[in-house]
């Protein structure tokens, strides 16, 4: 993109006078195209940081996205850069194969709370307990959000989906799955932090974690995991200011942010 | 250098996938085939490869497309339920054109089953297995030689066709030792893995291995491009063996250890003055229908034998010309159902004086 162009919140450029400051600028990683995610979905901001992050190591060139399968699995579109398409919650399996025979490739996953969280255990539990030098990213919505909306091993006590019509119930249902805290008990698991997006802030906060855990992968130290807390304004049944209100008022006092594991001290 | 060596089944699919420049293979534990994962534990690293025991058989299979996406050969194998946990990923594989190696060395089922001698996974084999509709190249080893022939020839097929393939033997096969000739892998002609993902350098296009297709006909065409490959494989590819054929009026046809016992059985009724002659599909998919249409233009009198209650005899009978007899001899897997060369024999006899 030349330096005179600037693009607005929907992604279209505009002409700047030459006297104007250019402060905002779309990522070289990202392609410049207007995204089908819903308004106010933090998916888009998320994929801003990462883009942000490869930018900032300069390894778009060298980086290979596995996309996993929900809301998030047009990664390609999306991201300059090469993709996998893994099968529902395969991911880490996917990138393990892809980064164990290009050892000199910057490999990640961006995968779901359905995707990682229920049918991908297996899966992300032995690629971090391996220690597989991959990254991450991990966008915690507390449903499925490409199906509809429905219950996921995240969904908060209580949280009416289209499959717990009364609330999910503890009893029955089990309780939310921390992941970030989870993993952070494998040796293997070199990083792991949870993040959110919902204010400026947090938004800082989320970039320097993101990068961070980019960096772990560049220097080859192993397993870095990224949680991303995100409104689902669409499912949620919520206005996109309520939504990311909701991330403050009710995730994240249930699901801390943090690092939970930084084994180099980065 | 063509060394000659006395080796298990196992063990050549194992020394061939090396030959045939494979250095990645992932697999998880299952009787009868871990000599495979267990040899390459050992063989791989050395060369500077990886092996990877995996959490399970989708653990695996999702390696093996990880790893074929950026354009390596890699590889997998396991038996039965394990198969079925891979069907996932094959059908991942197949959608996003990947090759790949899959070994599959039979067991008794369904469940759990059992580890005896097996050809009841040649529906699961030929068929697609998984969801869909597609088909991926399914090779049968008769020998220990075959296991490190039809290996090597697995990479390359795959290769070239963008399907992945599949190594469908028995247990006895695996199981069992011969002399084999280590020879070099075939200089063949491959065309250039320009799909693969590798990372975008400036001015390269962008490089998605991906199967899904939502834009209007996407899908369809995806289809009927998948569909005229099955027909070129089935016209270049398709290879059997015949054994006195030319004069035969029974055909005696199956694949894989059964077709070794059969072999012995129609010696037995030459002996005994019988123009009987054997027909052993090499390739399952794509079927040789070539070689039954070739062949029942004469012979009216087929006989089928596999160790299940009938499978590949729905493929001979949708091959042979119209007039032709199909009988069919089973004996469904499981402890002491391998047949006799005795036993065959009888059967060759009662259906060689019917017709
Ligand atoms: C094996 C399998 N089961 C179910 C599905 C249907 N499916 C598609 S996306 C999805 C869940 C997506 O939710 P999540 O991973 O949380 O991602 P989000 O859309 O919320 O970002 C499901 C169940 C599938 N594609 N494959
Ligand atoms: S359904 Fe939810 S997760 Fe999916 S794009 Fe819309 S807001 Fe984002
Ligand atoms: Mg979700």
């Amino acid at each position: 993109m030349d330096s005179g162009t600037v693009l607005t919140r929907a992604g279209t450029p505009l002409r700047m006078r030459n006297s104007m400051k250019q402060v905002f600028t779309r990522p070289e990683s990202l392609k410049d195209v207007q995204t089908h995610f819903c308004p106010g979905c933090h998916h888009g901001s998320i994929h801003r940081l990462v883009a942000e992050a490869m930018d900032e190591f300069d390894i778009r060139s060298k980086t290979i996205g596995v996309a996993s399968v929900g809301c998030s699995v047009f990664l390609y579109g999306y991201f300059d850069i090469d993709v996998i398409e893994a099968p529902h919650g395969r991911a880490p399996a996917v990138a393990t194969g892809a980064k164990r025979s290009r050892d000199d490739r910057i490999v990640f996953t961006y995968q779901g709370d359905g995707d990682l969280a229920a049918i991908g255990t297996s899966e992300i539990i032995h690629a971090a307990n391996r220690g597989e030098d991959i990254t991450v990213i991990f966008v915690n919505n507390t449903t499925y959000g490409m199906t509809g909306g429905q219950m996921a091993p995240t969904t908060m006590v209580g949280q009416k989906t289209s499959t717990s019509p009364y609330g999910r119930n503890q009893a029955k249902d089990g309780y939310p799955i921390r992941m970030a805290e989870l993993l952070a008990q494998l040796e293997g698991v070199a990083f792991s932090a949870r993040v959110a997006v919902n204010s400026p802030k947090n938004v800082m906060q989320a970039k320097k974690m993101i990068k961070t855990a980019f960096r772990y992968q560049v220097e080859g130290r192993g397993f870095s995991f990224i949680e991303a807390l995100a409104a689902c304004p669409t499912n949620w049944g919520m206005k996109p200011l309520a939504a990311n209100e909701r991330v403050g008022s009710e995730m994240i006092p249930y699901f801390p942010l943090g690092v939970y594991r930084n084994t180099a001290n980065l | 250098m063509s060394e000659k060596l006395f080796v298990k089944g196992n063990e050549a699919v194992a020394m061939a996938a090396i030959e045939a420049g494979c250095r990645y293979y992932f697999g998880y534990p299952i009787t009868p085939q871990s000599d495979i994962p267990e040899y390459l534990s050992r063989e791989l690293p050395p060369l500077g490869g990886e092996f990877i025991q995996a959490e399970s058989e989708i653990g695996a299979i999702n390696m093996l497309l990880g790893a074929s996406a950026t354009g390596v050969r890699a590889m997998t194998s396991s038996s039965g339920p394990g198969i079925s946990l891979k069907q996932e990923g094959i059908s991942y594989m197949a959608g996003s054109e990947l090759p790949g190696v899959i070994v599959d060395i039979m067991r008794a089922g369904p469940g759990l089953g059992g580890i005896d001698a097996s050809q009841a996974d040649y529906f699961q084999a030929t068929r697609g297995g998984g969801h869909g509709g597609y088909r991926i190249i399914v090779l049968a080893p008769a020998s220990v030689q075959e296991m490190y022939d039809l290996t090597m020839l697995a990479f390359d097929l795959s290769d070239i066709y963008r399907i992945p393939a599949m190594v469908l033997a028995d247990s006895v096969i695996g199981q069992m030792k011969e002399s084999l000739t280590a020879h070099p892998r075939p200089q063949t002609v491959l065309p250039a893995k320009d799909w693969a993902v590798r990372g975008r350098e400036a001015g390269e296009p962008q490089n998605v291995v991906k199967s899904l297709y939502l834009g209007d006909g996407e899908m369809e065409a995806f289809h009927w491009k998948m569909h005229a490959r099955y027909q070129e494989l089935a016209e270049k590819e398709s290879r059997w063996e015949e054994v006195q054929t030319e004069d035969a009026t029974l055909v005696v046809t199956a694949f894989g250890s059964t077709a070794r016992i059969a072999k012995t059985a129609i010696s037995m009724a030459r002996e005994a003055g019988m123009k009987v002659g054997l027909l052993r599909p090499i390739t399952l998919f794509p079927f040789p229908k070539q070689a039954y249409e070739a062949i029942s233009g004469n012979c009216k009198n087929f006989l089928t034998i596999e160790l299940s209650t009938g499978q590949m005899v729905e493929d001979v009978r949708l091959s042979v010309a119209r007039d032709a007899e199909v009988s069919f001899y089973g004996r469904p897997p499981g402890a002491g159902s391998l047949p006799t060369p005795e036993e065959l024999f009888e059967q060759i006899k009662k259906r060689y004086l019917n017709s």
